[in-house]
């Protein structure tokens, strides 16, 4: 078993070991035990740093359903591991701050199970190189978001953002599984390996569109790209640290990673270009538009960060189009974009990490996060606007901070792109410089509010829940690192694109990393001839003259009063469809039983016996039935009669027994038909079940006679009879066509294969020992389900849930 | 054999039927016991009946085994049948208790409706 | 109900010890002969079932302190494990082993992780029929 699959599953079995742990008020904080997983993945992944820098990649493989190409395969590269380190670093640092963030009485422990069920999930999604794998990993991130942003579930809004973020990117996620199947049918395999190297043979194929459109749907869906932005600023509902892990840094990214790793797949096709430039550049505006308009600092944190996502992704898009040319010095010149995607997608993690959990300190210090409400906080808290300064500036890309470099970079991709010669952009490329251009003023507006408006002006004490004071130095440790880190990645930033994003570079553009060197030379100055330090200056003056003038420009927004437009599009289709299929449902759902078996009966009848008439398959020869002994004559009779007379059955005494002697007689059948262990387990399940019906006959009124109207029970005789005669003729008929060989042979070698002699017993503990496990568990479920039905009154519910 | 069993189970599905359609919920539950056992004599008749030794592997060298699979699928829902009777049972004993009734048109539907 | 069966309860006493030898046959038994882990938790349970009916609750849960419940969620625990289990050698999801030992005085016998398995299948069983049993007899 490979280390890679352990890193997977280690935070599982964390997640699993965290309810045992925990006890409320406990000495040791039951953070302590997540924290020292997170940290030690993290040391460990590092060690991978010098091999993955060489160029090599890690693969293991555990069989899981090897039939069907469905393995436990991690492939860590070196996209991956900037995505492992990203996760395990930040989370570490999220759950170090989270410590001191939520109160001992919140429930820790659910909470730290949530989170490290999202860490393996999250470590499964970049590590896992097999599609299905992939999903499943991919779907229980969104499980754990949903039970993170709910986590304070007594809140309407916290249960409405779960929901909505739950509907929209597992909706996404479904299209993704289409997509990947799409996958499977056009190259044969699950491997994305093997579907990066077989695929440029079958770009032709007329299922290839349709699946890359499917899964940039699972991507933009998860990392809220326009027009599926909208569930990620209802999810700031969940606790800070949660925002500032699954919502800013990681979880978001989920979808990013999905086209960078297919990449290779899709890109150098045009539609792959202008979808994901397009809709990127498009959201990189939109998200900061909006974000200027956002009165809740988190808010507006949310609609930056789906901003960032954008322009990330758009990066990706533009460097895509290197996979066009093939190997030649052109295309080595446009993958430029994608590693300055990948060192944005790292500086965005440290800064706006850092934002959250400053945001999240004012909120937890005043108890307000409004802008209107807030001021003049920088003598109070020093270094949480210290912090805030260093987040912001970098975001809105200012030396000395590392925003700095990949925004120019970012502009620099963009202005290259117009030169492309293919796919039309000679003609509305020239928009994706602009856009890019005003969105970034944008940006720097947004970011100016989050420091000046929060942190300066007049010191407002009557609005705040509580008189600011500088928060615990624990809860500023995990800010001071990220801040830290937004500096020296600015200082040395080829350290980074050396050992990290060069090795990525490769995993996104296999065929042209072995020709060639990928890395970039990141520059902190490219001379007064670059036209992107001309537009980031042009930036910071036209953001000023925004900023300080709001008055001037504010008016555009009443021209959008659809702010929530899409909103208000989702709310409308939640409503629609409750309302609808709560229609639909009254119809036909009367709330009594005997309808509902008469829909299933008639279907029955209709369909099973239709179809038979219908295709006159009916057949039935008695020539090759075994024979018949008077004893089994005399079984089988008795057995009819006791059947029969259930119905006539005065009192329920009477029907249990009958009953009683139906099990027996089936009982005695299987010793006939030489199954001794049905006969033995038959006869003393009969027995146990008498035992439980009279124990429960103890407690329930006699039956009445069954009252009714002579049509009704006509009825009944009617439908029951003719449900006995479909079903019998079917079995008959079913006896005579045999379409298949029989495949009990293979099991007859049960002592080779299984080291049993018994066939039956063997099947069930060995050949089909699946059968068997789930079944326990259901039994296991059944018991429980008695017991709690028993057990548990109704009436004594626990917090009473809030709807405010 | 076969097709003499194949009627006992359909005359078990008819009493089941029957059985399921009554307005006392004991019936139900007594419909949903019968209907396992048609299903465990159909299977097992899929099988072929008594066309072969019993399904052990002894030392004597026999050829002819009856078909183990569809006795290993009897098993399993042999005890999963008894667990699904026990939760319809407690279900029932609760409705009563809760309710009042053990009359299935008087069981219709909640007040949030 | 108390009903004075000194000759059911007699009856019983010895019946229960002839029940409980015959699952444990049961359970060994049922890899090479009729029996198995089904059936030997049915037995089992089917011999508390009946310590249950002929003495009153309040005795027999004093002489068996065991919660049964707890017995059920250990045996589906144990069932899922082995499957888990076989991921330690690197082998598919509740792939079994087994061997032929040869052990003095007994000759040879088979060891093999179904019998965990089918440990695992008897404890649900019997942990889930007498929670089943005894929940539904102790409400009043």
């Amino acid at each position: 078993m490979g280390t890679l699959n352990f890193i997977v599953l280690i935070p599982f079995l964390t997640a699993l070991l965290i309810p045992l742990f925990y006890k409320k008020g406990s000495r040791l904080h039951i953070g302590l035990l997540p924290i020292l997983v997170a940290v030690s993945l993290f040391i460990y992944l590092l060690t991978y740093i010098p091999d993955i820098a060489n160029g090599k990649t890690f693969l293991h493989t555990i069989s899981w359903i090897p039939s069907y190409g469905i393995n436990f395969t991690t492939y860590l590269d070196g996209l991956s591991l900037i995505f492992a380190l990203l996760i395990t670093g930040i989370g570490t640092l999220v759950i170090l701050y989270s410590i001191y963030y939520l109160s001992e009485n919140e429930q820790l422990g659910h909470f730290y199970t949530y989170l490290m069920m999202f860490m393996g999930a999250m470590l499964g999604v970049v590590l896992s190189d097999n599609l299905m794998v992939l999903y499943v990993f991919w779907e229980l991130t969104s499980i754990s978001s949903f039970l993170l942003i709910a986590f304070w579930y007594q809140r309407k809004r916290s249960r409405e953002g779960a929901q909505k973020s739950m509907l929209i990117t597992m909706s996404g996620g479904f299209g993704m599984l289409v997509g990947f199947l799409m996958l499977y049918a056009i190259t044969g395999t699950m491997n994305v390996r093997e579907i990066i190297e077989i695929i440029p043979d079958l770009t032709g194929h007329v299922l290839f569109v349709p699946a890359m459109l499917l899964l940039l749907f699972g991507a933009f869906t998860k990392s809220a790209q326009f027009p599926f932005h909208i569930w990620l600023p209802d999810a700031m509902e969940a606790p800070t640290p949660v925002s500032a892990y699954l919502h800013s840094a990681t979880m978001v990214k989920a979808g990013i990673y999905l086209v960078a790793r297919f990449t290779p797949v899709f890109g150098g096709e045009g539609v792959w270009f202008w979808i994901v430039t397009g809709v990127g550049i498009f959201t990189l505006f939109w998200g900061s538009f909006q974000a200027v308009r956002q009165t809740d600092l988190k808010a507006l944190l949310a609609y930056s960060t789906v901003s960032q996502l954008g322009m990330i992704m758009s990066m990706f898009g533009m460097g895509s189009v290197a996979l066009n040319f093939g190997y030649s010095t052109e295309s080595v010149f446009y993958t430029q974009a994608t590693f300055a995607a990948l060192f944005h997608l790292i500086n965005h993690s440290t800064f706006k990490g850092a934002l959250f959990m400053a945001v999240g300190i004012v909120d937890h210090e005043v108890g307000t996060r409004d802008i209107r409400r807030l001021g003049g906080l920088a003598t109070f808290m020093p270094i949480t606007f210290t912090i805030s300064l260093i987040g912001s500036f970098s975001m809105a890309g200012l030396p000395p901070f590392n925003g700095f470099l990949s925004k120019e970079m970012f502009f620099q991709a963009a202005i290259d792109i117009t030169t492309l010669g293919v796919f039309h952009v000679d003609t509305l490329g020239n928009l994706i410089p602009i856009v890019a251009w005003i969105a970034s003023i944008f940006t720097f507006v947004y970011s100016m509010i989050i420091v000046f408006q929060t942190f300066l002006g007049p010191y407002k004490e009557e609005r705040l829940e509580r008189p600011a004071n500088e928060s615990p130095i624990g809860m500023l440790i995990s800010p001071l690192i990220l801040a830290g880190l937004v500096l020296i990645i600015f200082f040395f930033p080829n350290v980074l694109g050396n050992y990290i994003i060069r090795p990525a570079m490769a995993s996104v553009f296999p065929s042209l990393a072995t020709q060639v060197d990928l890395g970039v030379e990141i520059l902190r100055w490219h001379g007064f001839n670059s036209l992107a330090l001309w537009m980031t200056i042009g930036v910071v003056l036209i953001g000023i003259i925004l900023y300080k003038f709001p008055k001037i420009w504010r008016w555009i927004y009443v021209l959008f009063p659809g702010e929530w437009s899409f909103n208000s599009l989702y709310n409308f289709a939640i409503e629609q469809g409750e309302k609808s299929s709560r229609r639909f449902t009254n119809s036909y759902m009367t709330g009594d039983l005997r309808n509902y078996l008469m829909y299933i009966f008639s279907f029955f009848i209709l369909l099973i016996a239709g179809a038979f008439v219908l295709t006159g398959s009916y057949n039935f020869t008695i020539s090759d039935n075994a024979m018949i002994s008077t004893f089994e004559w005399i079984i089988v009779m008795s057995l009819m009669i006791a059947a029969i007379s259930i119905l006539f059955a005065k009192s329920r005494l009477t029907a249990i027994l009958l009953n009683s002697v139906l099990g027996y007689g089936v009982a005695l059948l299987f010793v006939i038909f030489r199954a001794p262990d049905l006969a033995l387990t038959q006869t003393v399940v009969e027995t146990v079940t008498t035992v439980l019906f009279l124990v429960a006959y103890y407690f329930l009124p006699e039956w009445q006679k069954e009252q009714g109207t002579r049509k009704a029970n006509l009825t009944k005789l009617v439908v029951s009879i003719a449900v006995g005669a479909t079903f019998t003729v079917v079995a008959l008929a079913a006896q005579n066509n045999r379409l298949f060989e029989r495949i009990s042979t293979y099991f007859e070698d049960s002592y080779e294969l299984a080291g049993g002699r018994n066939i039956v017993n063997t099947i069930l503990s060995d050949f089909r020992g699946f059968d068997t496990m789930l079944e326990v568990v259901v039994l296991l479920i059944a018991g429980l389900g008695v017991y709690s039905i028993i057990k548990l009154k109704a009436g004594k519910r626990g917090k009473k849930i809030e709807n405010q | 054999m076969e097709t003499l069993i194949t009627i006992l189970s359909g005359v078990l599905v008819t009493v089941g039927t029957y059985l399921l359609l009554s307005k006392s919920i004991l019936r139900v539950v007594l419909g949903t016991a019968i209907f396992s056992h048609a299903a465990h004599l159909l299977i097992i008749t899929m099988g072929g009946l008594k066309t072969g030794n019993v399904p052990i592997l002894g030392d004597e060298d026999v050829s002819a085994f009856v078909d183990p699979l569809p006795q290993a699928l009897i098993l399993t829902s042999i005890v999963i049948s008894f667990a699904v009777t026990a939760v319809i049972l407690t279900i029932s004993y609760r409705a009563y208790q809760t309710l009042g009734t053990d009359n299935l048109e008087e069981l219709r539907g909640s007040k949030y409706d | 109900m108390k009903i004075n069966n000194v000759i059911l309860r007699t009856v019983t006493k010895l019946v229960v010890f002839i029940i409980l030898t015959l699952a444990v046959y049961l359970f060994f038994a049922g890899h090479n002969s009729p029996g198995g882990g089904f059936i030997a938790g049915l037995v089992l349970a089917s011999a508390f079932v009946l310590l249950f009916i002929v003495y009153d609750m309040e005795t027999i849960k004093n002489a068996i302190p065991l919660d049964f419940k707890k017995i059920a969620a250990l045996g589906a625990f144990l069932a899922v494990g082995t499957g888990f289990g076989a991921f330690l050698f690197d082998v598919p999801f509740l792939t079994q082993a087994f061997d032929y030992f040869q052990v003095p005085f007994f000759g040879e016998i088979e060891l093999t992780t179904v019998t965990i398995f089918e440990a695992g299948v008897t404890l649900a069983v019997v942990g889930v029929v007498v929670t089943i049993i005894l929940s539904i007899s102790e409400d009043v």
